[in-house]
């Protein structure tokens, strides 16, 4: 049985956390039981389902194949940190709710940081593009097409403010 | 579903990679993106007595496209790959089959070493290094060696490289003709799955249309990925018509071994290897013919 602690420095949501964990532990596992951002769902452990999806340096990774060892110097966002700097929901989290883009809740961080990552990099994403990027997202309620909708109303209302 | 214990060293460099694997031998596993080994740990599929991370080299990062030939380090991310134009236009197959490869989240994380050496008979970028011919450079602490992807691939999720050594880098060909189209295609039970088969094609015409190089093979169809560089050769002088392009998927198709499963029978998939090697070479066929 290793004992042995490794140092950890990562900046999650823009907070920089210092921690001393055993290689084995999940990223996810960290974000969750040690740092209590429990937004962060954990559904199959094997990279399956998408649900423990969070930021690693700007792009969507699933938290649950990777070792929170291996956060070492990265930038790690969470659905916490996707909300806006007063708490109060963003354009993509408030969308969600106007189109009913969820029901049980438990993949929506995951479709939220799936669909944040894309609209940071494609702003007025096809259907066939958002379709794409959640595609390795299991949702077992909406039937997915409530989520594309949360999706392009997200884009849609992003457009407007630009204006 | 957690891992077992491990013990866990950064390298900092691939000559401290070398070193990690000299002393740990057998009892050490490389981690690369982990998008495949991960998920194996997590269901006790193995149990390594030691991770030696290898996220953090440099060297094994880079992407260089050549003349005759792109090199990919063997840690590049899968999503830089795909994404990058210039290897789009010398080796259009990796951009096509990368498409194909999980899903955005594992591609951000993967790498192409790493689905390399994990060598699923299934996946998308053994088959292209098999039809491409890519080359492999094999690092450890008593020197370098290359492998052509013939020799590289010996089993299902088994490769020839030793347990003291390092995939570093990728060659993949770029061929020279202008006129040179390819395809990658597969059948699954969901996109972003293993593939119940796969295929890949490459075909090269001359301004008449006629055929002056041509490679393809068939995923899931075997213990590796298979190409079918004799069935190929038969091609060459021809115009690709339908049936020239039939009698060879099926003669492809002929010579495969699958295996059955809950998914698919033997029959069902060798099947499936004949219709998606005819796919991939009439669509390979057009793009060439288009360019």
């Amino acid at each position: 049985m290793s004992g042995t602690l490794h140092k950890i420095s990562i900046e999650v949501n823009g907070k920089l956390r210092n921690a001393q964990v055993p290689a084995r532990l999940s990223l996810v596992d960290w974000l969750r039981e040690d740092l209590c951002l429990t937004g962060t769902h954990i559904g199959c452990e094997h990279g399956v389902c998408g649900a423990c999806s969070v930021m690693l340096d700007g792009e969507p990774v699933r938290s649950c194949l990777m070792y929170a060892v291996q956060g070492h110097g990265h930038r790690v966002t969470t659905v916490e940190g996707l909300a806006k700097p007063d708490g109060s929901m963003s354009v993509l989290q408030d969308s969600f709710c106007e189109t009913h883009g969820l029901q049980c809740g438990y993949c929506t961080p995951g479709m939220l940081i799936a669909s944040q990552g894309l609209l940071n990099t494609n702003p007025n994403p096809t259907e066939a593009q958002i379709r794409d990027a959640i595609g390795g997202n299991l949702c077992r309620c909406t039937g997915y097409q409530q989520i594309v909708e949360a999706v392009q109303l997200a884009a849609e209302r992003k457009a407007k403010e630009a204006k | 579903m957690k891992a077992a214990p491990f013990e866990y060293a950064r390298a900092a460099s691939l000559s401290e990679v070398c070193a990690l694997l000299a002393t740990h031998g057998d009892g050490a596993k490389l981690l690369a993106g982990g998008q495949s080994l991960v998920p194996m740990m997590a269901m006790r599929l193995v149990r390594p007595a030691w991770l030696v991370d290898i996220n953090e080299i440099p060297e094994l990062k880079f992407i260089a496209v050549e003349k005759d030939v792109v090199r990919t380090g063997a840690c590049a991310r899968q999503c830089v790959v795909e994404r990058d134009d210039t290897i789009a236009a010398r080796v259009p197959l990796l951009r096509q089959a990368l498409a194909w490869v999980g899903h955005v989240q594992t591609r951000n994380r993967g790498t192409i070493g790493g689905s390399l050496a994990h060598a699923d008979p299934c996946a998308e970028l053994p088959l292209v290094a098999q039809v491409l011919g890519a080359r492999m450079l094999l690092r450890s602490g008593s020197g370098t060696r290359t492998l052509e992807a013939e020799k590289f691939f010996s089993g299902p999720m088994a490769t020839s490289a030793r347990s003291d050594e390092c995939l570093e880098e990728i060659h993949w060909p770029a061929w020279s003709w202008r006129r040179t189209g390819s395809a990658f295609t597969e059948i699954s039970v969901r996109h972003g799955d293993f593939a119940m088969v796969a295929a890949a094609a490459q075909i090269a015409v001359d301004g008449d249309g006629r055929c002056v190089r041509a490679a393809f093979g068939l995923g899931g169809a075997g213990g590796t990925p298979i190409a079918f560089p004799k069935i190929a050769a038969r091609l060459v002088g021809t115009r690709l018509d339908g049936a020239v392009v039939d009698d060879a998927a099926h003669a492809a198709a002929t010579e495969t071994e699958p295996g059955s499963d809950l998914h698919a029978s033997a029959e069902y998939r060798r099947h499936l290897a004949g219709v998606l090697a005819a796919r991939a070479l009439c669509e390979a066929r057009e793009r060439a013919r288009s360019r």
